[in-house]
């Protein structure tokens, strides 16, 4: 069972059958999300392997991962923004439950994080588990 | 006659249908389709004619060999160059510019010497000189296009001084369609005794070419741009170039003989090609280029202007997206960016669904990117077989683009 804010994304989802609607409504969650500021995009957050420009903040505290994002293409932002609902705020030892290939394969957007995609979400999802790995240990 | 119909009847891919719709494949500037003649050439290579060449003595061999380097005449008469043994086989322009840079520059370039190139070039034409710059501290001097994407002849002579020891420069942007007179460089190179490289991977695909013609000492083609298969590629090399080279890549079939103490090498060309080739690779490309010279270069060139042309008027009815280069007679080749928030991606990831197959990226020209200030762009590459109609299902497409970044 994934977070409450990931259920309701994919509540939406199940009311949207054509691509241009779901692809539209990814769009749109990634206006809603805030841009991360400028200072913030540097080589440190940088996530490497995407052809688009993608970066990723974490702030681990309490034992819980929280993290931003931001990406210069649109679609890769609102797919950011569907990770952002699946991992923010979950305890350090869970992260590396979450199994982002099934529940974004839910949503009809799981070709995104295939190993051929360049755009960045798989390295992403992949830098979020190290991170949360390596907090822990 | 140019019959489009019969031409895509050719491509036996292009019947494909991609995410529920016909394939309108706008790639070729990465890597073109291939017809049904060049997917037999490889078929009957292996299936029945296959075997090491230069080697044996057996039917096998002879037949393989005979193929093999029936195809070293076949991009002769494609370059319009006056002798085969000007062809050096390899796997493609990075190979073939890489090999230039080992076997001639390194052995003929020392520190302070300059090499002037475009900012336009394909990091093929760019990396390799950089190497020298690294290594035997060569400098590298770049020359920008105008605001259209055009680029004078003047400006690149103008950029030649009593250093300068080679101009290594395309025919055809890859990014802008940008077509160089390269012909006019050569003939004012020639008279201040600088060599020319000419880096046609894209030049050849889009417009009949002659190197006796043209006056450059250097002129690299890929395979795979023109129809043919990947891993397949050769240089033109004006014979007194040739003569100033000594091997970059030892092996067999290069030699004449091995000793312990000593080495003699075998006739150019093909002492510049060492190793087992890509054989059926080769054949395949000689399939293509007798593919293109039976349509005609000449006729290639036309129905691709009219593409240009028809495609130019299509994108200047729509205000929100921006064509990077619009020089006199450019290729068909468009890089496209949005205005407003929209990225290169966005739009391949929107075309794709609707089965339009479009370059996002940077295209392996980072300069040129930075001297355009974009990060990106969208880029949509027309060959042979694409159509006014297909020009029309990218316009719908990038209207669609338009209404879900907007």
């Amino acid at each position: 069972m994934a977070s409450a804010a990931f259920e309701e994304i994919a509540e939406d989802f199940e009311f949207l059958d054509e691509w241009e609607a779901r692809y539209g409504h990814v769009i749109d969650l990634g206006k809603a999300m805030p841009a991360l500021e400028d200072a913030f995009k540097v080589a440190s957050t940088k996530v490497d392997g995407c052809a688009s420009q993608v970066w990723l903040q974490p702030a681990i505290a309490d034992g819980k991962f929280h993290f931003r994002g931001d990406s210069d293409a649109m679609i890769v932002r609102g797919l950011i923004a569907v990770l952002f609902a699946l991992y923010d705020g979950l305890a350090l030892a869970d992260v590396g439950k979450v199994d982002a290939q099934a529940e974004f394969a839910r949503l009809g957007l799981n070709d995104h994080l295939s190993a051929q995609r360049s755009n960045g979400l798989r390295a992403m999802v992949e830098r979020t588990r190290k991170l949360a790995a390596e907090a822990l240990s | 006659m140019y019959d489009i119909d019969k031409i895509r009847g050719d491509f036996p891919i292009l019947a494909r249908q991609i995410n529920g719709y016909p394939l309108c494949y706008l790639d070729n500037g990465a890597s073109a389709q291939k017809p049904q003649v060049v997917i037999d050439a490889i078929t009957r290579g292996y299936g029945e004619d296959y075997a090491n060449v230069h080697r044996g003595l057996h039917t096998l061999s002879n037949i393989s060999t005979e193929n093999y380097e029936a195809v070293r005449g076949i991009i002769a008469r494609f370059l319009g160059a006056k002798d085969e043994r000007e062809i050096v086989l390899h796997s493609g322009t990075t190979e073939g510019i890489n090999m230039i840079a080992y076997s001639w520059a390194m052995a003929h370039m020392q520190a302070g010497d300059e090499i002037v190139l475009s900012v336009m070039e394909h990091h093929a034409n760019i990396v390799p000189w950089h190497f020298l710059r690294e290594r035997l501290g060569v400098k590298l001097v770049w020359v920008e296009p105008e605001a259209d994407g055009s680029l004078a002849p003047e400006t690149v002579l103008n950029a030649i001084t009593n250093k300068t020891r080679l101009v290594a420069i395309t025919q055809c942007s890859n990014v802008l369609g940008t077509i160089v007179d390269v012909k006019s460089i050569c003939t004012g190179a020639r008279k201040l005794g600088v060599p020319v490289l000419v880096d046609g991977s894209q030049g050849a695909v889009h417009m009949p070419v002659n190197v006796q013609d043209i006056g450059c000492d250097f002129y690299v083609i890929t395979g795979h741009k023109l129809y043919g298969p990947s891993g397949s590629g050769a240089s033109f090399i004006r014979r007194e170039r040739m003569d100033e080279m000594v091997p970059f890549m030892g092996g067999g079939d290069m030699i004449r003989d091995v000793c312990r103490d000593a080495v003699t090498y075998a006739d150019p060309p093909m002492k510049f090609e060492a190793g087992t080739p890509g054989i059926v690779q080769t054949i395949g490309l000689g399939a293509a280029l007798e593919y293109l010279m039976d349509l005609g270069m000449e006729n290639v060139a036309a129905h691709e202007a009219d593409l240009a042309k028809y495609a130019s008027e299509r994108f200047s009815g729509l205000n929100w997206v921006q064509v990077q280069g619009n020089a006199p007679g450019k290729a068909a080749i468009f890089s496209l960016t949005l205005d407003g928030a929209g990225h290169a991606h966005d739009l391949s990831t929107i075309l794709d669904k609707k089965g339009i197959a479009v370059r996002a990226g940077h295209h392996c020209a980072q300069p040129l990117m930075q001297h355009l200030g974009v990060q990106a762009t969208a880029r949509a590459s027309f060959g042979l077989y694409n159509t006014r109609a297909e020009v029309d299902t990218l316009i719908e497409g990038l209207e669609l683009c338009h209404r879900l970044l907007g």
